[in-house]
């Protein structure tokens, strides 16, 4: 496979007068879980779309697993699983039935179609309610076993819209968990698209933010982060006793030195190296176990792009 | 492409039979009650004309209609209407594979049933009018039944699907087909009605003189080419993006 699972090329992408996704230009590597953040109608799911061939671009290409998503779609399609907007389930349907039908439909031999729905809903906790109709289940059940059809194949890509929308927290949290657990196992590239930013934190490698169809900014969540307005650096450590904070305070690039929840938060008055303030911690007497540069959460990175492309 | 269409054959079988709950439960509307109607009480009541007259064979053209309508309709705005459309569409299935598999598998409903209300019939005549005389159809008769069902089916998986792939809803789908339907029963019969007395002369005299296996023949001839046509035009507006976007 190659290197890079996705990569676009001035993709764009118009429904009447409305650039839905403009210019997109794109580089995933494979074997990451790919965030791509964005409020709604910015043109996640368009996007989502165009990379699986069922809709073509105006301008631009892209190139999924190496296939082009025009010419060999149907490529594209036979390595990719899906979990769109809606789960897609056959409510009529068994939970068993529903993943028999994907087994069917991506020629998996009998014996491992039933070796495989057992070890998926074995893994979310489904098993024992495989026999029941899927219209009497809960969101969060419905949406785990989509995960699991979406896994069912074994496909190097999985495109996940918005999985965890509309579940309360514990089942996304439980979802994020078994995403993150069968992405490990799988070892399988992830596209997700959400704008629950905690969540992108949580399972993403890399996140790209579009707003109104244009990526504005890609990279590391970190990167993100440190693309935000004020600058902060977040201590996890022992030993951040009073004088320590009082010799912090005193250095000219620091504005404030707080602690919150057992962290030392240390914001600063222009963006500067780190390491003179931790050396000068260490030589305080302080543990430092972990430090972080930048915006505060990547919540306040994505809501200050958003505010400066307006 | 053969296994994906009994792939997709086998998921509209599962979804008609368990359209009214469960398997058992979806037996007495989708088979019991509409055997019950062509195998017993119609052949029953009208006797031994149930396999003699000509008028016969309308039944039998037309019925797959009436028992393919309302699954025909579903094919695609049902699934655009429970949100199954897109992941299906996602999936590695050939656009063919799709859509055969849902016309294969209403047709395979609607003109199986036909066929075993034929045989059913039969057998009612038999055993109620048959004076202890063993009552056959004719071979004619027996083309016309196999071919005009065929055929009758075929329209309705055409135009069903046509009319399922615009349409918004199921009910908008079933609305539309249902008109097409009573149109097509009720146009001839009124129709004729208003052609002036020497041509409807004229018509019974052709069918009395023979004309009548002319006229099947002609209806054979003329639904084959609106059948294949309707196949091509379902077949051209089957388009993953127009799907998506509709």
């Amino acid at each position: 496979m190659s290197k890079i699972a996705i990569r676009t090329e001035n993709l764009t992408r118009d429904f009447g007068p409305v650039r839905a996704v403009d210019d997109l230009s794109l580089e995933i590597p494979a074997g990451i879980v790919f965030g791509f953040l964005g409020p709604n109608g910015s043109g996640k799911t368009t996007t989502i779309r165009l990379l699986l061939g069922l809709l073509d671009p105006a301008r631009g290409r892209a190139e999924v697993l190496g296939f082009d998503t025009q010419r060999q779609a149907d490529d594209i399609r036979e390595r990719c699983g899906v979990l769109l907007e809606h789960a897609g389930l056959y409510e009529r349907l068994s939970a068993e039935d529903n993943l028999e039908l994907y087994g069917r439909i991506w020629h998996l031999p009998a014996d491992d179609r039933k070796a495989r729905t057992k070890e998926l809903l074995t893994h979310l906790g489904l098993w024992e309610r495989r026999g029941e109709k899927v219209a009497g289940w809960s969101r969060g059940m419905r949406q785990k076993l989509a995960v699991a059809r979406s896994l069912l194949h074994r496909p190097s890509l999985i495109f996940l819209d918005e999985p965890t929308a509309g579940l309360d927290p514990m089942a996304a949290a439980a979802l994020r968990d078994d995403l993150l657990s069968l992405a490990g196992l799988e070892g399988v590239t992830i596209f997700l698209t959400t704008h629950n930013l905690t969540e992108a934190e949580k399972l993403c490698a890399m996140v790209g933010v579009i707003r109104a169809g244009r990526l504005v900014a890609v990279g590391h969540p970190d990167q993100l982060r440190a693309k935000g307005g004020a600058h902060q650096a977040v201590i996890f450590g022992r030993g951040f006793n009073e004088p320590v904070l009082v010799s912090l305070r005193e250095q000219p690039e620091v504005a404030a030195a707080t602690l919150q929840d057992g962290r030392l938060v240390i914001d600063l008055k222009k963006e500067v190296e780190i390491a003179p303030l931790i050396s000068l911690l260490v030589n305080s007497g302080a543990q430092v176990e972990e430090a972080h540069k930048g915006k505060a959460t990547l919540e306040g990175a994505f809501l200050s792009l958003m505010e400066e492309e307006k | 492409m053969i296994t994906d269409l009994l792939t997709m054959m086998w998921k509209e079988w599962k979804e008609i039979l368990l359209q009214h709950g469960g398997i058992r439960s979806g037996i007495l509307p989708m088979v019991i009650v509409p055997l019950g109607l062509l195998g017993i009480m119609l052949p029953w009541q009208v006797g031994r004309a149930w396999i003699e007259s000509p008028l016969s064979l309308a039944v039998w053209a037309w019925m797959p209609l009436m028992l393919m309508a309302s699954l025909i309709a579903d094919s695609f705005a049902g699934e655009r209407e429970r949100n199954t459309l897109e992941t299906l569409l996602a999936s590695r299935l050939p656009d063919r594979a799709i859509l055969f598999g849902k016309v294969c598998a209403v047709v395979s409903y609607g003109w199986g049933l036909t066929m075993l209300g034929v045989l059913m019939g039969l057998l009612t005549v038999n055993l109620v009018h048959g004076q202890e005389q063993l009552l056959l159809y004719s071979w004619k008769f027996t083309l016309g039944i196999l071919a005009l069902s065929w055929l009758g089916s075929w329209l309705a998986a055409g135009a069903g699907v046509l009319v399922s792939l615009r349409a918004a809803t199921v009910r908008q789908a079933q609305q539309v087909l249902m008109l097409a339907i009573m149109l097509l029963l009720f146009v001839p019969v009124y129709g004729f009605q208003l052609l002036p007395d020497e041509l409807r002369a004229q018509i019974a005299r052709t069918l009395a003189a023979g004309g009548a296996t002319r006229l099947v023949l002609l209806i054979i001839v003329a639904l084959t080419v609106v059948d294949i046509s309707l196949i091509i035009a379902a077949t051209a507006r089957f388009r993953r993006a127009r799907l998506i976007l509709d």
